[in-house]
């Protein structure tokens, strides 16, 4: 593939400008947050182009940016934030993705890893077991698609109402796992048929369910705050999305803005960039059904969570209170938000998109539940596989700079193709188990895709937003055991 | 020209690029290379008829639709698709006859979820020889 030939300026160790004038189109210059060897692998692909397009939205401030696991993506690069004027801006359905609130969510227990390791692979197949994963994968939760209308309005809500959960979990959801700005009559009827055998499933691709052990404590106080209290404990992480639900609900509304991108005299680089005003019919439409497939999100990620439950307390043979299993946090990395924000120093509403993003709001910010007002909002950030994962804490640094966003997870430096052909699931799983990592899923092939080689070093990507002040490291944990689609 | 395609590169997903000497075939090599990429082709029976007509404001867009309805009929009805049948009116409505039959797992080794095809970057480019369209999935 081509190298990326565009402009860009060095800013300091970690910021990259793309200035406006490097396309005629462009209405603010983008931001790049990477160290010069991840500017090198981002410059292999066009996600870089796809920064520089990002900016030609109409009503964009700051910059069009991208986190330091920028990628390839479709429209946006995957770790793109831009955020737009409600009052004369648009809100763009690419700018989320198909996959709407894809997110995760981290629970802690009380339970050591010399507990949990002798089990490990009795626990894995039980979760195996118990999770409905893979492709087309249907739930054990029967709900009718007019039945559905309920989980799209109250979100995780509604799994609490249903026994997946409890209040606790609520607390310490964004949003408090439902956005209020949800209706379901802006939902398509086929949308909703995607949906309603789905939930409760954890679906395919990257999309996992890890059991974790906590190796480092970069920041004590504030990990106990998150009731993360010492190296050895035993964590579980949750990665998943809205579904076919959100996929159908993207498909749907781009096909409605390809119209409105004409109507209003919308110019664009690329049409999966097609957007319409915030404040427009289709806008209002848009962001009426993204908040039904967040709240579907929410509530499929309580639902694996108690099923996740389930099986610890059978394989452990202890009662839940026993070991807690409590929730640390949940974060949604594909979203579109309107926040308050400054902008040029004065106070405006703006549509955030986060493609592959994650909101890091600082202490003290409305939005951050009260549990985690003193230390800022947690940030969940997946590794691969193989390798670790991060959990961060939002600045007031993130909140001048990228409209309080971060980095997500690691980034793919290989396409899917590259990582089949150079690896095999079993060999894999193998390499995995050598490591102490036992794995079990669906699909072998898509095991190869998902591998470790196919990502950016998740350590790198945390150091960058790290120094760079736009989330601040808390604790690293490294998976045990993994179940995939 | 016989309609084909090849599967083509891409970091965080997956692509095809896809030829026709006319709509029709191209169109056909969407749905074949696309169901290739989930599974392979040659193992699905054709017990199951399925006639769709579709209606876009343009070539692209009716491209994607077709695509996005296949993969609704394999989430939703399980269905997966052999070989089709299709007629192009106009340029951007048609109707297809699929033959498949139902997702059988135990037959049907899925090789990889698509979320959906994009609109990215996607141009249906008239040749001397015919039609071609570079599709990326979301995977």
């Amino acid at each position: 593939m081509s190298l990326w030939q565009g402009k860009i300026r060095r800013i300091d160790d970690y910021r990259w400008e793309i200035p406006v004038d490097y396309k005629n189109g462009m209405k603010v210059p983008g931001l790049v947050y990477a160290d010069n060897r991840m500017l090198d692998v981002a410059r292999e692909e066009q996600s870089l182009e796809q920064v520089a397009n990002v900016a030609f939205l109409p009503g964009i401030v700051g910059r069009s940016m991208a986190m330091p696991d920028i990628h390839l993506g479709y429209g946006f690069p995957i770790g793109g934030v831009a955020a737009t004027r409600v009052r004369d801006g648009v809100v763009s359905p690419g700018g989320v993705g198909y996959d709407i609130n894809c997110g995760v969510r981290l629970l802690r227990s009380t339970l050591e890893e010399e507990e949990v390791r002798p089990k490990i692979k009795e626990l894995i197949d039980d979760l195996f077991r118990n999770i409905p994963s893979g492709i087309g994968s249907e739930g054990k939760i029967k709900i009718t698609v007019k039945e559905i209308d309920e989980v799209l309005s109250q979100g995780a809500g509604w799994a609490v109402h249903h026994g997946y959960g409890s209040q606790d979990d609520l607390d310490v959801t964004e949003e408090n796992g439902c956005m209020k700005t949800a209706d379901p009559d802006k939902v398509s009827e086929r949308a909703k048929k995607r949906g309603a055998p789905q939930l409760g499933t954890l679906g395919s691709g990257n999309h996992f369910l890890e059991v974790q052990v906590v190796r480092e404590i970069y920041d004590e106080k504030a990990a106990k705050v998150m009731g993360i209290t010492h190296v050895g404990q035993v964590l579980v992480l949750i990665h998943t999305g809205s579904r076919g639900l959100g996929y159908q609900i993207c498909d749907d509304s781009l096909r409605t803005m390809a119209d409105s991108v004409h109507r209003y005299g919308i110019v664009l680089p690329d049409r999966q960039l097609a957007c319409a005003p915030v404040e427009s019919e289709e806008g209002k439409d848009y962001l009426a059904a993204m908040a039904c497939a967040a709240n579907y999100a929410w509530a499929n990620r309580l639902c694996i969570t108690h099923w996740a439950r389930e099986s610890f307390v059978r394989i452990l043979g202890k009662k839940l209170d026993m070991i807690s299993l409590q929730q640390v946090y949940d974060v949604a990395h594909n979203i579109a938000k309107i926040e308050d924000h400054l902008v040029e120093g004065k106070n405006e509403k703006l549509c955030v998109h986060r493609k592959g993003a994650t909101r890091a709001f600082p202490a003290g910010k409305k939005g951050v539940p009260e549990r985690y007002q003193d230390i800022g909002q947690p940030v969940l950030i997946p590794g691969d596989m193989g390798r670790c994962s991060f959990i961060a804490l939002g600045t007031e640094r993130a909140m001048e700079e990228t409209f309080g966003s971060t980095c997500h997870g690691a980034g793919r430096v290989l396409s899917r193709g590259a990582a089949r052909r150079e690896l095999r699931g079993r060999d894999i799983a193998a390499g995995l188990a050598a490591r102490g990592i036992y794995i079990k899923a669906e699909s072998m092939g898509s095991l190869a895709e998902e591998a470790s080689n196919a990502y950016k070093d998740i350590s790198d990507v945390v150091r960058i937003t790290n120094e760079a002040g736009i989330s601040r490291r808390v604790a690293m944990a490294e998976p045990i055991g993994v179940i995939k689609g | 020209m016989a309609g084909r395609f090849e599967v083509i590169s891409h970091t965080a997903d997956i692509g095809i690029v896809v030829y026709g000497s006319c709509l029709d075939e191209l169109m056909t090599s969407a749905a074949e290379g696309m169901i290739d990429l989930i599974t392979d082709r040659s193992r699905i029976g054709s017990s199951i008829v399925k006639r769709i007509e579709l209606e876009a404001g343009d070539g692209e867009i009716l491209l994607v639709k077709w695509l996005n309805e296949l993969l609704f009929l394999f989430e939703v009805e399980r269905l997966l698709f052999t070989s089709f049948d299709i007629t192009i009116v106009g340029g951007n409505r048609m109707m297809a006859k699929c033959c498949g039959e139902e997702f059988d797992p135990t037959r049907h080794h899925i090789k990889r979820e698509i979320k959906a095809a994009t609109y990215h970057n996607l141009n249906i480019v008239k040749e001397s020889g015919g039609y071609s369209a570079r599709i990326i999935f979301d995977i």
